[in-house]
């Protein structure tokens, strides 16, 4: 909610998200994260303070955990972007929501998408964390249900997972 | 006891969740839908306010500007005491009242409006002192109010005071907690839409549609009957969600009514930690008298809890703090005196744990300084002093109708942890100064539900289709911690059926009776209790239907292996086919049924009956390093047990407790509502810091199982006790690291110069 130095006036921005080109109009001082979930009804990333403290709205920009709330339009331009909404579907879960699912790592389910989308961000760049790492990764990510044990050992086991394939 | 850790987790919403696609309050929108935004004041005592909404209205793109004059049915309301204006009237008693709500056709648009609302008072000093307030001679702040006191409750057992003069010690010690913000990480959301057949229909983020629904038929002047709230996902209450959620609903449909067209009103961060109760402060003076034996023998107790401006829930708060004042321990002479008391403060109400994690701060600190002064181990003096099978509370109360496994559950904790052992080794102030190290634990037990709270039932409504589908509704509100998953698998294991057949139907206001709050820890217990009875009925109906084509008396009939059987194996229909068998002889699989509650018994003179029908047994410990340095108090290791009946779904079950030894852990070290003559000064979450992973350690959770006799799925709740001993197992474990004693939360050590 802090008001943005950024004026209102128009631009164009165009972006890649969940692998779908989309080219928009929008006043400079909107927020990626008002953009997905307004225009592109993409509300699994949510807002929790608006400030970037919480990490309910991460997303994935060019492949880094973000908080969409601090994110303005035009540095959107040009970007790819993976929402909760692009990583997988019921039918075919992204192995971390599977984990994420098989842990009970999840109860209101607010922090969810974001804590996935950053958990992702992680294994990306460090496939083999410790549970310290992994509670360093995702120490972005407020989660006021769980007290974080049963979100590190789903993250934990996917990237146990990864190392079994690769080995 | 069990840990249960490889068991595969159930919930029926995990994967929309997971996958983003569930739709929590703010995620939907309608056509026509406007926006709404509240308007604050900057004042947080004030009389004859006055506001101006002229220029505001005329601003680009606003349809309305809402003050208290608009309001068609009730201004004020409130679950207790209707004394909460749900808009200000003439008055402002604290800095997060509402003075008017700009509608407009968008967000933007309501927000610069909000801007031009002009607001005039006259300022009054603000009471912020609870002590202050509640002496005689103090300024009445609520208007029609004799004082500042909004409750007084009471325990008279024995007599305290003799008993105390005779006693070979006695502890006097005063203890202070602070106020402590939910942080539920959505926050508070409501989009209500005018039917056409005249409802108002709620789409909002709340942990009660029942007493949401009473607070909007309030402020619209309409019945219970034209408000229908629907479930949507909640994301967190923890308490927080009750009448804070309600009032914001109410504005949204005040909106919506007076426009015509839906509302949306979504909060900021902000303003829902400026404006949304609090977890009480407590101030508690104890006077403990023990002999050297240390047999506890009387207890004196004075308690002051800041209600703020409005009573909300304190009433209730403060009775549970009344009843538990003395933790778990037999005590023969108490003589204990629990007020509320308002101030200017931001108001408090209901917050997980509901008034016994500020007495069990106290008490469990001062069983470990009544241990020290006796020379008995901390183990040694809860066992002389606590409840045993059929022993009486301190309300009278005889503990015989369920197991009493408080001395098991310690037990369990202290020697997984090695409590003993690392107790004779912990640093008491010698050793490393930047890294001292001690080990603490607490006890207690929880009176479960609501006891003599209120009116305790709960329903459920099993709706079997004809092609084997089963839909099952509760009374009970999803708000994260997995409420439908519970009742699903309550469900599945008492029909004998696949999981898979059950949908939970998720139940408004309009169709199921009102199953009071999802609050007080109660949602398993109740839910799952109608649960049972409701399946009860829906067997017997089923097997007096179809015993004759099993060829055996309906009392013989079995349902197991998603079948209903008769005696022998081979008289069998698979569900399918009964379901198929009752359609032809035109019967309805169909029942609904009511759990109600054990009685319970209350005086509110003598503080003394049956106050909850069961109890919860609870042990944490917790092993910490200090930095006198830094004054950094760092968690090593957590062990909890609790004793819940029945586990009914482990793996949700284990999260709950590690999710309230969290929130029990931001509380004693870490969170405090900072406010300065009554405004709050850290009121967002760059300010006030909530544990992150990295604040806490691995946790190890114990499931103790005595199935529960009064409840009728043998489970009772793991909500509040998971947080409400954590608090004094750290300041213990402080104490045993330091050699000073915690009498404050949030624990701040005084740093020693380097």
């Amino acid at each position: 909610m802090e008001e943005a130095e950024l004026g209102n006036e128009i631009v164009e921005i165009s972006m890649q998200v969940n692998g779908v080109s989309v080219v928009l109009r929008t006043p400079a001082n909107r927020t990626l994260l008002s953009i997905l979930r307004e225009d592109l009804r993409l509300t699994g990333a949510k807002e929790g303070c608006g400030i970037g403290e919480c990490g309910a709205c991460t997303v994935l920009m060019n492949g880094k955990a973000v908080n969409a709330c601090m994110v303005l339009a035009p540095k959107a331009d040009g970007a790819r972007i993976t929402t909760i909404e692009g990583l997988g579907d019921e039918a075919r879960l992204h192995p971390l929501q599977e984990a994420f699912v098989k842990h009970g790592a999840v109860q209101c389910g607010f922090c969810t998408p974001g804590m996935i989308l950053s958990a992702k961000a992680l294994l990306d760049e460090n496939p083999n964390p410790t549970r310290l790492e992994i509670r360093e990764g995702i120490s972005g990510n407020l989660c006021r249900c769980t007290g974080y044990q049963q979100i590190v050992d789903a993250i934990e086991e996917v990237a146990a997972r990864k190392q079994g394939e690769e080995s | 006891m069990t840990t249960g850790k490889r068991e595969s987790a159930y919930r029926n919403d995990a994967v929309i969740k997971v996958t983003g696609r569930a739709r929590y309050a703010d995620d939907h929108t309608f056509p026509r839908m406007a926006h709404c935004v509240p308007v604050y004041s900057d004042f947080v005592h004030a009389e004859n306010l006055s506001v101006d909404t002229r220029e505001a209205a005329r601003q680009d793109g606003v349809l309305k500007v809402i003050t208290a004059a608009d309001i068609p049915g009730a201004v004020r309301f409130g679950q207790i005491e209707r004394d909460y204006p749900m808009l200000a009237e003439d008055r402002i008693l604290s800095h997060g009242d509402v003075v008017a709500l700009v509608v407009a056709e968008t967000r933007e648009a309501a927000l610069e409006a909000a801007r031009q609302v002009r607001i005039s008072a006259d300022p009054l000093p603000p009471l912020i002192d609870p002590e202050e307030a509640f002496r005689p001679d103090a300024p009445v702040i609520r208007p029609g109010t004799k004082n500042n006191i909004v409750n007084h409750h009471k325990i008279r057992r024995g007599d305290a005071r003799s008993a105390l003069a005779a006693c070979d010690i006695v502890i006097d010690h005063t203890f202070r907690t602070s106020f402590v913000e939910h942080a539920y990480l959505e926050p508070e959301s409501a989009v209500c839409v005018p039917r056409p057949d005249g409802v108002m229909e709620v789409y909002g983020s709340m942990q009660h549609p029942f007493t949401t629904r009473r607070f909007v038929a309030a402020i619209l002047g309409e019945p219970l009957a034209r408000v229908e709230i629907r479930t949507v996902p909640v994301g967190g209450g923890f308490g927080g969600k009750d009448d804070t959620a309600a009032v914001v609903c109410a504005r949204a449909a005040l909106a919506a009514r007076l426009c015509d067209r839906p509302v949306k009103l979504t909060y900021a961060r902000q303003w829902s930690m400026r404006e949304s109760y609090k977890r009480h402060p407590y101030v508690l003076h104890y006077r403990m008298g023990l002999n050297r034996d240390g047999r506890v023998q009387a207890v004196e107790a004075r308690i002051i809890a800041d209600a703020g401006a409005y009573c909300s829930t304190t009433p209730w708060v403060t009775w549970r703090s009344a009843v538990q004042c003395c933790g778990p321990y037999r005590v023969e002479h108490v003589h204990a005196d629990v007020y509320g008391v308002a101030t200017n403060n931001v108001f408090t109400g209901a917050f997980r744990g509901f008034g016994s994690p500020q007495v069990n701060f106290a008490v469990e600190q001062l069983m470990d300084m009544a241990a020290e002064k006796t020379g008995l181990s901390p183990l040694e003096i809860r066992r002389i002093n606590m409840v045993t099978q059929g022993a009486e509370t301190i309300t009278g109360q005889l503990l015989n109708n369920h197991t009493v496994s408080i001395r098991e559950v310690m037990d369990t904790v202290a020697e997984k942890i090695g409590y003993e052992e690392k107790r004779a080794r912990s640093s008491r102030g010698k050793g490393d100064p930047e890294n001292l190290y001690g080990v603490g634990l607490a006890i207690c037990y929880r009176g479960a539900s609501l006891g003599a709270e209120g009116m305790d039932f709960c329903s459920a409504v099993i709706n079997c289709q004809f092609d084997g589908s089963i839909l099952l509704e509760v009374g009970i509100h999803e708000n994260g911690q997995g409420a439908e998953s519970a009742m699903i698998l309550t469900l599945q294991e008492h029909l004998g059926v696949d999981r898979g057949r059950i949908t939970y139907r998720q139940p408004s206001t309009s169709s199921i009776p009102d199953g009071g709050p999802t609050v007080a820890s109660r949602g398993t217990l109740m839910g799952c209790g109608a649960v049972v009875l409701a399946a009860k009925k829906l067997k017997k109906i089923i097997a007096e239907a179809l015993a004759d084509t099993l060829g055996c008396a309906p009392e013989k009939v079995r349902f197991q292996d998603d079948a209903i059987l008769g005696e022998a194996d081979d008289q069998r229909l698979s569900w399918d086919e009964a379901m198929r068998q009752l359609f032809l002889k035109r019967v309805y699989p169909y029942s609904f049924a009511g759990f109600r509650a054990p009685a319970v018994t209350w005086d509110e003179e003598t503080g003394q009956g049956d106050a909850y029908f069961t109890y919860v047994y609870s042990c944490q410990a917790v092993e910490v390093s200090v930095n006198l340095k830094t004054g950094r108090v760092r968690l090593l290791n957590v062990v909890a047990a609790h004793d819940i009946g029945k586990a009914v779904n482990r793996p949700m079950l284990l999260g709950q407790i590690y999710g309230g030894i969290a929130q029990g852990m931001g509380m004693a070290l870490m969170e405090k509502v900072e406010t300065e003559g009554g405004v709050i000064r850290n009121a967002s979450f760059r300010k006030y810091r909530i544990p992150k992973a990295m604040d806490l350690p691995e946790m190890t959770a114990l499931i103790i199982e005595n199935p529960d006799p009064t409840s009728p799925s043998g489970a009772k709740g793991i909500g509040e006790p998971a947080l409400e001993i954590i608090a004094p197992a750290i300041a213990n474990a402080v104490y045993h690291a330091t050699g000073r004693r915690m009498d404050r939360l949030p624990i701040r050590i005084e740093k020693e110069d380097a």
